[in-house]
């Protein structure tokens, strides 16, 4: 049936379905990407670097239900169908992203703001593990056969492109504001622009059809009466869904959240890099390695799945320390010889009054600028105690600018990181559906999709920060995280899986 | 490869516990020094999410490998049609 859509159709049902599943994911990501300053917002004043970890765990939050969602939202998928499932979704999604946006801050209504924060980060995460399943199964349902990777693959640019609308919208409104206002109120801006994108969105797939297979099967009269015991009772079905999960979607997962996320977080926290630096190198890296989803996700139809996600995985496990290694090295400002210095500016003087309300907080700052076109702010953050007199404070060097050449360095090393993103998330839609039948596909290919990346990706930053904490930890322990995931998965992959595609799906 | 396959099976279903006792460990381990390392942080209430995440996981690794050791991905399903 696939094979005869027009070809005209195709591109209206992958542009229609990749629109609403972008926006979702933008306003899943923008989260992440204000972690920081939303972590200020949210927690005390003098929460330090607990307000970041905190804000991670919420941010992690809505990674860890998406399971759930996939369950309940996959369940309905397969009984009334792909379009009003993912319809729902995307309400439930911008809803509840436009209201984080309202959220008032942790000055106005104490700890009731993380909670509130959390509760909305729930609903995210419910709504987007129900929105990539159903997507995914409704653009694969019309490819043809010998095309599903191709035509899948534009949904899976979605998720980076995602990331890269949140980013860009995120350094324009800052630009526009500047650093301060865009701290106090302006972060909210991305949020509440969210719902019109969603009401755009939800415009086109007012106007889309249902699946074609799906169609197919409800006027037959074959649907499945209970997906989730068809899924997960069915013993030769659950064990498929084990092994897409131990041995593709794991690997994936991590790969995905080290190469983009992860990455990001590593240059702004530990390297102490400019946001907006850290920012642009991971925006020119997505703009340069997005289209090679398409790349491996049409190649994946002439070679098969496997290989092509396996060898981003390996890959991952063999640079990402090098990589990571190499991110420290060129921000370390701490060896620089004084003849390489150009100016030291000293910043006025502040103080800030802290909760006893006697003792005060005194930041001293001085912009270097470098003669290589590098600059950073040395910043010494002292306690004036009224009792115990001036404590000093550990000088950090933050807001790093890169010269030009390692700025380039850093996006070509972030580019290859988004390259193996590209080879291990490219083919994977393609394969999941080929792995499970049309009445059981939505609820059986969403829960390990969502396992893997909810849960075992989305808890990158979270995990490998914690790990970072660590008394005795270096800054690169934490890559431990996903370098022993992805090994586990690589070899479970390689051993268990086959590379032969189902070409037919209409079952 | 079959044999592989099936002793490997036996790898994860010893890795499952594993990872969760190594867990546990980490987690009394890390609770423990909460209040000289990480002031304010909820470590408690993070390491109770990552054990209650990673616990059904890990059974999941079990049963995996269970299926592995009782030849059940000898041969794997050519079409959807055969699940």
């Amino acid at each position: 049936m696939s094979d005869n859509l027009p070809k005209n159709n195709i591109f209206k049902v992958i542009g229609a379905s990749s629109l609403g599943t972008l926006i979702e994911w933008y306003d899943f990501y923008i989260f992440g990407s204000l972690a920081v300053i939303i972590g200020h917002q949210l927690f005390p004043e003098d929460a330090g670097a607990s307000a970041l970890i905190n804000t991670l765990a919420i941010f992690a939050a809505g990674f860890i239900v998406r399971p759930f969602g996939a369950l309940v939202f996959g369940r309905l998928g397969d009984l009334i169908g792909r379009k009003y499932t993912f319809l729902l979704t995307l309400v439930l999604m911008g809803g509840s992203t436009f209201f984080i946006g309202l959220i008032p801050s942790y000055k106005s209504i104490g700890y009731a703001a993380p909670i509130l924060v959390l509760i909305l980060r729930l609903i995210q995460g419910l709504a987007l593990g129900g929105e990539y399943g159903g997507a995914a199964t409704y653009v694969a349902e019309h490819a043809p056969k010998n095309k599903r990777g191709f035509f899948t693959s534009w949904i899976q640019t979605t998720a980076t492109l995602g990331l890269f609308l949140s980013l860009g919208i995120i350094v324009i409104t800052k630009n526009i504001l500047g650093a301060e206002t865009f701290g106090d109120w302006g972060w909210r801006i991305p949020f509440l622009l969210s719902i019109v994108l969603v009401v755009v969105s939800i415009y086109i797939r007012m106007k889309m059809h249902e699946s074609p297979m799906f169609s197919k099967l409800k006027a037959e009269g074959n649907i499945s009466k209970n997906p989730l015991k068809e899924s997960f009772n069915n013993k030769a079905n659950f064990k498929m869904v084990l092994l897409a999960l131990f041995g593709a979607t794991m690997g994936q997962g991590v790969i995905w959240y080290t190469g983009q996320f992860y990455a990001q977080s590593f240059l702004e926290n530990t390297c102490k890099l400019d946001f907006n630096d850290s920012r642009y190198i991971l925006l020119w890296g997505i703009a340069f390695a997005t289209p090679f989803f398409v790349v491996f996700g049409a190649w994946s139809d002439k070679v098969g799945r496997k290989w092509i996600m396996l060898s981003g995985m390996l890959l991952g496990i063999l640079f990402y320390r090098p990589i990571y290694q190499m991110f420290l090295d060129d921000t370390d400002y701490t060896k620089i010889e004084q003849t390489d210095i150009l100016s030291a500016t000293p910043a006025p003087v502040t103080s800030v009054l802290i909760a006893n309300l006697t003792d005060s907080l005194r930041t001293v700052s001085t912009k270097v600028m470098l003669k290589d076109g590098a600059s950073f702010n040395k910043v010494q953050i002292d306690t004036v105690s009224v009792t115990k007199g001036i404590l000093l404070g550990k000088e950090v060097v933050k807001d790093k600018v890169l010269p030009k050449p390692i700025f380039w360095k850093f996006v070509g090393l972030i580019f290859f990181q988004i390259l193996l993103v590209t080879m291990v998330y490219g083919p994977i839609a393609a394969f999941l559906v080929e792995l499970f039948p049309t009445k059981i596909r939505y609820t059986s290919m969403s829960l390990p999709y969502h396992i893997g990346n909810g849960v075992f990706g989305g808890l990158v930053p979270f995990i490998a920060t914690l790990i970072a904490s660590f008394s005795g930890a270096t800054p690169l322990s934490g890559l431990w995280y996903p370098i022993g995931i992805a090994a586990l998965s690589l070899v479970i992959g390689t051993i268990y899986l086959s590379n032969k595609r189902d070409e037919n799906i209409n079952d | 490869m079959n044999t592989l396959k099936k002793f490997l099976g036996l790898v994860w279903m010893v890795l499952g516990p594993l990872t969760m006792t190594f867990l546990f460990i980490q987690a009394i381990d890390k609770v423990g020094l909460t209040h000289t390392d990480i002031e304010r942080t909820n470590t408690i209430l993070q390491w109770a999410i990552i054990l209650f995440i990673f616990l059904p996981i890990s059974l999941g690794l079990m049963i995996f490998g269970f299926y592995a050791w009782k030849g059940e991905y000898d041969r794997l399903p050519e079409s959807s049609e055969e699940l």
